[in-house]
């Protein structure tokens, strides 16, 4: 079925087709490092493109910054500095796997075309603290922006499209993009803040059904210090809920995110909420990356889909993915690393 | 009348925030803030417009500018191109400047957020990382993840040989100068001396209530007096 908006396409931007700067994600490198390893894997070995990672990069200090412990003119300053390591490797596109990030990185972009003191200023403290001086970058993506791009490259090296193949029928996926990717620039997202494209157009190209539900656009309630502090975690379930309330109803085979918070809590939140309220949901979340490593058939362990709460294999089961369920809990050198406790016996007593 | 106004006006958030709101409520109807806690985010840009000073400092020592999330929500919906949520940054960065925060209950949080993200970014040069999301105080991220942080090492090194080890890679160990030049940018940027001021006034609230520094994070970072939501 085909996506039913036409209007994405009044949002679409610049993506370059080579050539990259890649700045990793703070919460992608704790929950999803299997995600961000297959970025690079898809991107490098299965489509041959110059992907420079700098292990020098450090955090854009976004989620600091969204709770308002960093002030503006420091996050601009470390942001400069992130600039000026692509700069020194050669490079003009940026590509950030965080959306934190890329809101953060689209942002002071932007204000630095509207306030040029705020640049002059960024530039000042940059230099004073470290001596570095940098070019802004020509080109600047999300991860998902750039998988979106090659959505039909992959689609080609392709060993499954998302079918059921029981039934013969293509899954129905649900997708959530992370509100800074488009809320904040809905020029800077593939349709916009109202019609979400990135995921969808990888879910269609790859052989997908994408459902769209009511409360789709709605945040995932990470909300910074609304689930950093512990007291204020009922907002951030809150909102997780009100989402999988409303797409529960059409039955979704997966969740698709774009964001690494909203990945992370649309997975969790289901353990939680089971826990709270006696509800049973189950719904495996995947990554982009996650998503486009199982239709190129990566090992789901591989892409670390073991360190998600939900489990996913029925999900696999369905997609006809063979897996050793015996390797899901083993380290690297084979060594059995033990097994998680099931929700039942995972008790405030056991932490 | 209008000093705060006009400090707020020195921000270039508040600048970009604030035209003319006339009052729709388009904002709070799409704000997941106020679908949780008694929180109108129409109401505090009108209440910012009018320009007084009593109302802006009544605000600033309020619960009412903390329940935001950041999500910008708000940003794509305003008919008048307004942001809330960027008034909102405005108003958190002016109130802890003044040590106001220290006056509510949700905005007292700003030294749990302080230290543990402050600790973090100059420590490690992340916002986040596997060795402090620990289990005790995050329940919520279920078994699984328990097993993951207990077998950070073996698990990690499926995905990459540099686990807070020096090279590419997740997680792995920030270079000593790159995290110099950080933490340099932090002194250089007034962000060493924005925690501090968190630090200075929080310290003080604490001696207030009688507690020591533990004793107030662990009742900033838990405490919920049960009087936010609808």
């Amino acid at each position: 079925m085909k996506y039913r908006y036409a209007n994405w396409q009044e949002y679409s931007k610049e993506i370059a087709d080579d050539h990259y700067y890649y700045a990793r994600s703070c919460i992608r490198q704790n929950f999803f490092p299997g995600s961000e390893k297959a970025f690079l894997d898809i991107l490098r070995n299965d489509l041959g493109m110059d992907i420079v990672e700098d292990p020098r990069h450090t955090t854009c200090t976004g989620i600091g910054y969204h709770s308002d412990v960093v002030p503006l003119d420091t996050t601009m300053a470390i942001v400069a500095r992130q600039f000026s390591l692509m700069t020194e490797c050669g490079y003009e596109n940026y590509v950030a796997s965080c959306i934190t990030s890329f809101g953060i990185y689209s942002e002071v972009l932007d204000m630095w075309h509207h306030f040029p003191e705020l640049e002059e200023k960024a530039r000042e403290n940059l230099f004073k603290a470290t001596g570095r001086e940098f070019r802004k970058p020509k080109i600047l993506v999300h991860t998902s922006d750039l998988m979106f791009h090659v959505r039909n490259k992959i689609a080609e090296k392709s060993v499954r499209r998302l079918v059921n193949v029981t039934t013969g029928e293509p899954l129905k996926v649900v997708d959530h993009i992370g509100c800074h990717y488009a809320k904040v620039f809905p020029k800077k997202g593939i349709g916009g803040a109202e019609f979400p494209y990135v995921l969808a157009g990888m879910v269609e190209a790859w052989g997908g059904q994408s459902v769209d539900y009511p409360e789709r656009r709605h945040c995932c309630g990470f909300g910074f210090r609304n689930y950093l502090v512990q007291a204020n975690r009922g907002y951030s379930v809150a909102n997780s809920q009100k989402k999988l309330e409303s797409m529960a109803p059409y039955n979704p085979d997966f969740i698709v995110a774009n964001c690494p918070g909203c990945a992370m809590f649309l997975d969790r939140w289901q353990f939680t909420l089971n826990a709270m309220t006696g509800s049973h949901y189950a719904i495996p979340v995947l990554t982009y990356e996650e998503m486009a490593g199982l239709v190129l058939g990566i090992d789901p362990w591989d892409l670390g889909l073991q360190m998600h709460q939900v489990p996913v294999e029925p999900l696999l089961d369905k997609l006809g993915v063979e897996y050793d369920p015996s390797a899901k809990y083993l380290g690297k050198n084979g060594k059995f690393i033990g097994r998680p406790l099931t929700p039942a016996d995972y008790t405030s007593a056991r932490l | 009348m209008g000093k705060y106004f006009d400090e707020l006006m020195q921000d270039p958030r508040f600048r970009e925030g604030l035209n003319a709101c006339m009052n729709c409520g388009a904002c709070t109807a799409v704000c997941p803030a106020a679908e949780y806690y008694n929180y109108d985010p129409r109401q505090i840009v009108d209440d910012v417009q009018a320009k007084d000073d009593a109302s802006i400092e009544a605000l600033l020592k309020s619960d009412t500018i903390w329940y935001c999330g950041e999500c910008m929500s708000c940003r794509p919906r305003c008919p008048r191109g307004n942001t809330p949520a960027y008034v909102v940054q405005a108003l958190r960065k002016l109130s802890q400047k003044y040590g106001f925060f220290t006056a509510s209950e949700k905005g007292r949080q700003q030294y749990a957020l302080g230290k543990i993200l402050g600790d973090n970014m100059r420590e490690l040069g992340y916002c986040v990382h596997p060795t402090r999301v620990v289990p005790s105080m995050h329940p919520e991220q279920g078994p699984v993840w328990a097993w993951v942080h207990e077998h950070d090492k073996e698990l990690f090194a499926r995905f990459t040989d540099n686990y807070m080890k020096p090279g590419p890679g997740p997680a792995r160990a920030i270079d000593p100068e790159s995290l110099e030049e950080f933490r340099r940018i932090f002194d250089v940027s007034g962000g060493t001396e924005f925690l501090e001021n968190i630090e200075r006034h929080s310290m003080k609230k604490a001696e207030e209530l009688g507690m020591t520094r533990e004793e107030y994070l662990e009742y900033v970072y838990t405490y919920n007096s049960g009087n936010h939501t609808l």
